[in-house]
């Protein structure tokens, strides 16, 4: 089946610090052209140092896992033991599914070979010597991309039996996936690498000890792994200036979609000031309607009212002092004509029809505060399914097997407590006060 | 089951590449779908024994991942993000639009055969919305009017 490719669109704006996009839009597609614009120098440079001095300089870049968990990327490395009878594996998560995340896309689909040096490189620091580049199902067409760098990586003899002539051996496979947003968990992705349903596993075992094809393994979002190659060629100390403090290090795609005028991926360094963001870089609001709502980083992280928004630093530190999530880089603009129970409604029904169903309190939770919001939403609802809705999603949140619960409770929470009176608007079978205002307008506008 | 040449050798790779054959499972079924338009009982069969599992296991899998399936669908799989940076900016029209135009609801299919539709979750393209794939082809940024230019390029491709 041919695949019909247009280049995505590419936005930029001033404020950006240009290090995982650098080479977007210049035609890196290419292993000449990436190598021309400093490609695989990172590569050949760890190839020198010792797997600890690599994992130290990742330490000292304050990378974050960039999916949406925020987990030290230099720690999680350390934790893969020196020693071991299985085999170690570099795993890289492009299920990028969630709700307004469409970052990696980008990153694979103009430079791919910055995840191909970026495995190499985690390979060389824990001693791994297999890397498997895992891909969404419906990204086919950067597949085809990712396989044609991967054969001309091992055309130039960059991977291999023998990567870059020094005696040493690194292999990349990539792979497809077949529609699955718990995929993205990183012990559902191993399942389903091992080519089994996308359930998650039980930990501990962690994947560093024990994980795919039970060897210890390192699993990395494509933004992560592609930011390893600039820190490794620069040195951690650069990229960690770029933000405000040394846990909350460098820059991050930010995807601005929504209601924005100027909706697009940038490149903001962490701290970036989300009002700035918002009403500069994103241009604001659409047909001089204002802002309601804002999500921070994907649907699974808590809603922020606009006079949250407006006094937000994009940082994995500000939204963890109020026990919150930075999230994905999913940025949402929802403005003052958008019904938030329609919101809620349009989440749950994501989180529903996604759960793997393997755990009770997310299956039948989910399940139940759909049905709610459906009947809510139609003006079927009570006053009681208000604080209903708060007593499911908080028994949710928690206690389920993976994160799923918590991305289907958070955003629940988040806005049937902030937007209490919407919901009370919709009582006794008033119908919906934002119904005539069609999207259709902010589509055409 | 005969498939294209191309098909089997990408089989014979994809069977002897990773550690567990096993792991070649769910690309196998994806790309044999690609081929024969869905995973018929005789395609199931044929994988099951190629990766050295039981059919049952084979049809465990497909039942858990959304792009697979077990019936046919239109030549041209017609799929409408609805999620939530779709939904704000006009992915219901757009995809109330392809099902008047079509004639038909979510995962159903023309009756020539050529569409089917689907609204899905999110694909990846937030940043374009509304987003829709058609197979595997993006279309970005798409308005009800532009849908009746790409449905009707599909439509004619059909006649060629």
């Amino acid at each position: 089946m041919k695949t019909l490719y247009t280049p995505t669109p590419l936005v930029s704006h001033p404020d950006e610090v240009r290090i995982v996009s650098k080479r977007w839009g210049q035609g890196a597609q290419t292993i000449d052209r990436y190598i021309e614009l400093d490609g695989y120098k990172a590569a050949r440079k760890a190839l020198e140092m010792r797997p600890d001095d690599i994992i130290n300089e990742v330490k000292i870049s304050g990378l974050r896992g960039r999916g949406g968990a925020g987990f030290a990327t230099g720690m999680k490395w350390s934790f893969i033991p020196k020693q071991s009878d299985a085999p170690k594996y570099i795993l890289v998560n492009g299920d990028e599914s969630e709700p307004a995340t469409c970052k990696d896309r980008l990153i694979v689909e103009y430079d791919p070979h910055s995840v191909i040096e970026g495995v190499i490189i985690a390979g060389l620091a824990v001693g791994a010597k297999t890397g498997f580049v895992y891909l969404r199902g419906e990204y086919r067409y950067l597949l085809e991309i990712v396989e044609k760098a991967i054969a001309e990586a091992y055309a130039k003899g960059f991977l291999g039996k023998n990567i870059f002539g020094s005696g040493r051996e690194f292999n990349i496979l990539s792979h497809t996936g077949a529609g699955a947003y718990e995929v993205g968990e990183e012990s559902a992705l191993m399942e389903s690498l091992e080519g089994k349903r996308g359930l998650p596993r039980l930990k501990p075992p962690f994947p560093a000890i024990k994980g795919l094809y039970g060897g210890p393994t390192v699993i990395n979002n494509v933004e992560t792994i592609a930011t390893v190659p600039p820190i490794i060629l620069n040195g951690g100390k650069w990229y960690v200036a770029f933000g405000p403090n040394e846990k909350n290090g460098g820059t991050r795609l930010t995807c601005l979609t929504g209601h924005f005028n100027k909706p697009g991926v940038y490149e903001l360094p962490l701290g970036y000031p989300a009002k700035k963001m918002i009403y500069d870089v994103g241009g604001g609001i659409p047909n001089g309607r204002t802002l309601k709502a804002f999500v921070p980083g994907g649907s699974s992280t808590f809603l922020l009212t606009r006079e949250e928004a407006e006094s937000a630093t994009m940082d994995y530190d500000w939204f963890a002092k109020r026990n919150e999530f930075l999230g994905s880089g999913g940025v949402v603009a929802i403005d003052d004509q958008t019904c938030m129970v329609k919101m809620a409604l349009r989440i749950m029904k994501f989180y529903q029809h996604e759960s793997c169903g393997w755990c009770i309190p997310c299956r039948e939770g989910t399940d139940w505060l759909k049905k709610t919001l459906t009947r809510f939403h139609d003006g079927g609802g009570v006053n009681k399914d208000i604080d209903h809705m708060l007593y499911l999603a908080n028994n949710m949140a928690g206690r389920t097997f993976c994160a799923l619960g918590d991305a289907a409770a958070f955003p629940t929470i988040s806005i049937v407590s902030k937007w209490r009176k919407e919901f009370e608007d919709h009582l006794d079978g008033r119908p919906c006060p934002f119904e005539r205002t069609s999207s259709r307008d902010m589509a055409l506008a | 089951m005969n498939y294209s040449a191309e098909l089997e050798q990408r089989f014979q790779r994809l069977v002897s590449q990773y550690p567990w054959k096993r792991s070649a499972l769910i690309p196998m079924l994806l790309y044999a779908q690609d081929e024969v338009g869905y995973l018929s009982d005789e395609v199931v069969a044929d994988i099951a024994r190629r990766v050295e599992l039981t059919e049952l296991e084979v049809r465990n899998v497909i039942s858990y991942y959304s792009l697979l399936r077990t019936k046919p669908a239109g030549k041209y799989v017609v799929q409408v993000c609805t999620n939530i940076s779709c939904m704000l900016r006009g992915a219901e029209e757009v995809f109330n639009h392809c099902s008047h135009k079509l004639g038909v609801g979510h995962k159903e299919v023309t009756a020539d055969g050529t569409f089917s539709l689907e609204e899905v979750e999110c694909i990846g393209a937030c940043s374009w919305a509304p987003a829709v794939q058609v197979n595997y082809d993006f279309h970005l940024s798409v308005t009800p009017e532009m849908m009746d230019r790409v449905l009707e390029d599909y439509g004619k491709k059909t006649r060629q």
